[in-house]
C-alpha cells in the first residue's frame, strides 16, 4: 500500500515538473508544452508533442541537434539533457512509430494517414510552406490542440 | 530556531545582484565585444553600424542571410526561412527584451553565424551587427 501511495505520488510530482498529462490523443488534443520545452523547442517551429515520434526517434534527433534538418539548432548540454527525459518519458508508444526509423514526424505512417485528404496544392501554398508549419492550417497547434474542428486551410 | 533579523535584507540583496547579472542591456553586450574584438586584432578601431548593415543584408556563401529571417528591417517582425514561424524584431528599439540575455545572445549567434556562414562570427562582426541594430529607430 506503502508502495502504491509512494508511485502514486511520485507520478503526480513527474507530471507536475513536465507539465504533461495523459494525451487524449483520438481528440487530437494534447498537453500544452512547458515552458521550457516551449520556449526551446518551439522558437523555429511550434513544440510538437512528444506523442507524435517515438523515444528511440527522439534520443536520435536529440544527440544531432546541431545538424537538425540543415539548421543549428544546438542546445547547452543541461538544457538538453533535461528536455531529452522529457521527450523519452512522454514519446509515443505506438508500434508504427517504433518500427520507423524517421525522425520527421510529417513521414511517420500516422501523420501520412492523417493527413490523406489534404490535396497536394495546400501544401505548396505560401502561407503552409512546409509540412512542419502545423499552425498554419491546426490554429491552436501551439497549445497542443490539434481537434479536427480547429483545423482552418488558409486560402 | 532564530533567523538573524537582517536575513530579509541578505536575501533581498542577493536576488537584487542575481537579477541584474542577469539582465543586460545592448550597451553591455557591446562592450564586450569591444573587449574580445580588440584581442582578436591589434588594429581594431571600432564597430561600423553600415558595415554591420551590409553583412546582416549580404549571404556569406550560404543560402540564408541573416535577413532571410529577420528580414531586411530588423524592427518589422521575422519568419522562419524554412517552417514560417513568426520571429519577434531583432531590433532593441522595437523590442526592448533584445540583448538582454547573455545566454540567449551566445545561443542565437552560435547557431545563426553556423547556419548563415558554416562558422562562429567574430567579435567583430557581432560587434558590427549590434551597432547596427540598435542604431535603428523604431
Amino acid at each position: 500500500m506503502k508502495q502504491v501511495m509512494r508511485f502514486g505520488l511520485l507520478t503526480l510530482l513527474t507530471v507536475a515538473a513536465t507539465g504533461t498529462g495523459v494525451a487524449l490523443a483520438g481528440d487530437h488534443r494534447y498537453p500544452a508544452p512547458s515552458p521550457l520545452v516551449k520556449a526551446e523547442c518551439g522558437s523555429c517551429h511550434i513544440a510538437y508533442p512528444p506523442q507524435l515520434l517515438s523515444a528511440s526517434a527522439w534520443r536520435a534527433l536529440m544527440s544531432g541537434l546541431d545538424r537538425h534538418f540543415g539548421t543549428d539548432a544546438s542546445l547547452d548540454p543541461q538544457t538538453a539533457a533535461t528536455i531529452t527525459t522529457f521527450l523519452e518519458q512522454n514519446a509515443g508508444r505506438k508500434r508504427s512509430l517504433s518500427a520507423s526509423s524517421t525522425l520527421r514526424i510529417s513521414e511517420t505512417r500516422w501523420f501520412v494517414h492523417e493527413h490523406d485528404e489534404v490535396p497536394g496544392s495546400v501544401w505548396k501554398s505560401p502561407k503552409v510552406k512546409s509540412p512542419s508549419n502545423c499552425a498554419a492550417c491546426h490554429s491552436n497547434a501551439e497549445q497542443g490542440d490539434f481537434n479536427e474542428h480547429n483545423v482552418h486551410i488558409p486560402k | 530556531m532564530h533567523q538573524s533579523p537582517i536575513f530579509p535584507f541578505v536575501a533581498a540583496a542577493a536576488f537584487l545582484v542575481t537579477a541584474s547579472a542577469a539582465a543586460e542591456t545592448p550597451a553591455d553586450f557591446q562592450r564586450s565585444f569591444e573587449t574580445s574584438a580588440r584581442q582578436e586584432a591589434a588594429g581594431f578601431s571600432g564597430f561600423s553600424a553600415q558595415r554591420g548593415a551590409a553583412f546582416f543584408k549580404a549571404t556569406h556563401g550560404r543560402e540564408w542571410s541573416c535577413a532571410s529571417c529577420h528580414t531586411q528591417n530588423p524592427t518589422a517582425p521575422g519568419r522562419h526561412a524554412k517552417t514560417d514561424k513568426p520571429i519577434t524584431p531583432l531590433a532593441p528599439a522595437a523590442n526592448a527584451e533584445r540583448f538582454t540575455r547573455p545566454d540567449k545572445v551566445e545561443k542565437w549567434f552560435r547557431r545563426n553565424c553556423n547556419d548563415v556562414l558554416g562558422r562562429a562570427c567574430t567579435a567583430s562582426e557581432k560587434g558590427d551587427v549590434l551597432a547596427y541594430l540598435v542604431s535603428l529607430a523604431k
